[in-house]
């Protein structure tokens, strides 16, 4: 069963951080996408641009609204996730609890639908 | 011949847990289907027993009947199209159940209460949806029930219960014991879990009745099950043992007129004699297993109560010191506020109003009716009694359960009736 493991942090704090815990923190986000990648939980993971470069996007009657800025304004900003392949959500709960950031911010669990039943 | 309802209810009570918990399993962790069908095997027990005579395993044939039920319902729906690997669960049910069947056999899966226990007191659901699962699915109790428990409507109860297990099977919540390296953690959740429904019973914080004995009896139910299936756990014992010394007291605890004894005007010989003997024997085998936890802590403070024949010969000094303990291994100002009223008793009641007044400066228990109910009663000793007066009136705007205002009330007349008149 594939999980959406949600890492959401404040995005101020990596701007202010020092170069070495910056350092720091990328050794342990590579160190732990190998990890997942040799024990085949890994299927995708990105970090994102901060929030400052978000759009958002409405279509309303066929009219499409632009917007800048994030979907909502929070304290804490999605800021990556890992796609992950497993077999319960405490397996799920274990990989998202060894995220390097879940010490700064948190990590939203959500299940991914399977569609293969009905659509195959 | 026993009558049959009372047979039947009785087997409910007794053994609808268990059946649920093995059936849960082996239908691959769905919860709603397993209960359907537990359910409509105690149905059709209603139906042909009457007929066919009472068979000589009640629990045995109960179960075959779900087993039957839970394997027709998996080839329906293989038939309609669901993705479920059909004939893989129907050979486990086959299979798992089989060595059951014979009922002599029943306690071949002790772990699948445990594994119900466990899912229905994960950390993924919320607290309160925690014991509510446990309730329904574990003791056996309706929606009806279950929803009076938590005075909320039924409607509402049912709907949450369907969204806890909805998320259990969409989230696939498992159905496991949880491994060694998880077990301490997850084990204080489920411990917490009924402690929380043992407090809510034994100090109902909102209604006409001081203690709601059904709460209290279905907490010392999960209890007493939760040590039966972890008995070498140090802290069950002592969650057990605290229940159960706590328990002990109920019929002391309430006046004739539903009003509140506290603890030093208790007719002691209202205590109930087996049950605190349990208590006591609990606490000692959680001592054996080396307890030292918070539960331990209050329950030692508990055991000190049981073992003063009155009120007068409580070891004060030791409970203050317990107390103590209890603030660093579960700090919070309800627990600061139970170890000033006992440094109050050990030490007299400055002291104790000394510790009461940092509390309240704290600023952290401002909404707490027994704040300055405990400020009061340490004023009152003291003879204090315009600012007694006071603080009873603060105390009465913040209380919420009938009797507890009627006891402040009372308490409040005789402040009254002490205070001379002003020069």
């Amino acid at each position: 069963m594939k999980y959406l493991l949600m890492i959401y942090e404040n995005e101020k704090a990596w701007e202010t951080m020092p170069k070495a815990e910056t350092e720091q923190l990328m050794g342990e986000y590579s160190a732990y996408t190998d990890s997942i990648q040799k024990s085949g939980n890994f299927v995708s993971g990105e970090a994102l641009q901060p929030t400052q470069t978000a759009t958002t996007v409405r279509v309303r009657d066929g009219k499409r609204l632009t917007t800048d800025g994030p979907f909502a304004e929070t304290r804490e900003q999605l800021g990556g996730f890992f796609l992950v392949e497993a077999k319960d959500l405490d397996e799920a709960i274990a990989l998202a609890s060894r995220i390097p950031s879940v010490r700064l911010g948190c990590v939203e669990i959500r299940p991914v639908v399977d569609f293969s039943g009905t659509m195959g | 011949m026993t009558d049959l309802p009372s047979l039947l209810e009785r087997t409910w009570r007794d053994d609808y847990g268990r059946i649920v918990a093995t059936v849960i399993r082996v239908m691959g962790g769905d919860f709603g289907s397993a209960e359907e069908v537990v359910q409509e095997a105690f149905e059709a027990a209603l139906l042909q027993w009457p007929r066919e005579g009472v068979p000589t395993e009640p629990r045995a044939w109960l179960l075959r009947a779900a087993k039957n039920k839970a394997v027709d319902r998996v080839r329906r729906s293989a038939r309609l199209g669901a993705r479920v690997d059909a004939l893989e669960v129907i050979a486990r049910v086959e299979q798992e159940l089989a060595p059951t069947l014979d009922g002599r056999d029943w306690q071949a899966h002790p772990d699948d209460s445990l594994r119900l226990l466990f899912t229905c007191c994960h950390p993924a659901l919320a607290e309160d949806i925690q014991v509510a699962l446990a309730l329904r699915t574990l003791c056996g109790l309706t929606t009806e029930e279950v929803a009076r428990a938590f005075l909320v409507p039924a409607a509402t109860m049912a709907q949450r219960l369907v969204r806890a297990q909805r998320k259990i099977r969409d989230a696939r919540i498992p159905y496991v014991i949880p491994e060694p390296d998880a077990l301490a953690e997850r084990t204080r959740g489920v411990l917490h879990a009924i402690y929380l429904l043992f407090s809510e019973g034994h100090s109902a914080t909102e209604g006409m009745e001081l203690l709601r004995m059904d709460l209290c009896a279905e907490a010392l139910r999960l209890a007493r099950l939760t040590r039966s299936l972890l008995p070498r756990h140090p802290e069950v014992a002592s969650l057990l043992a605290l229940l159960l010394l706590h328990h002990s007291r109920r019929r002391a605890r309430v006046a004739d007129d539903g009003g509140l004894v506290l603890l030093d005007r208790q007719d002691r010989s209202l205590w109930d004699a087996s049950e605190m003997k349990e208590g006591l024997e609990q606490f000692d085998a959680a001592l054996a297993l080396g307890a030292h936890g918070p539960y331990t802590v209050q329950a030692a403070i508990a055991a000190l109560h049981a073992q003063a024949k009155h009120a007068a010969e409580t070891d004060w000094e030791q409970i203050a010191a317990l107390y103590g303990r209890l603030t660093e291994l579960a700090p919070g100002p309800v627990v600061e506020l139970n170890r000033a009223a006992a440094v109050a008793m050990a030490r007299g009641p400055e002291q104790g109003l000394a510790l009461v007044d940092d509390l309240e400066s704290s600023g952290r228990l401002t909404a707490y009716h027994l704040l300055p109910a405990a400020r009061a009663e340490l004023l009152r000793r003291l003879g204090r009694w315009r600012e007694a007066e006071a603080a009873y009136r603060r105390a009465l705007a913040l209380v919420r359960t009938e009797p507890e205002r009627r006891f402040l009330e009372e308490r409040l007349r005789e402040v009254l009736a002490s205070t001379p008149p002003t020069s």
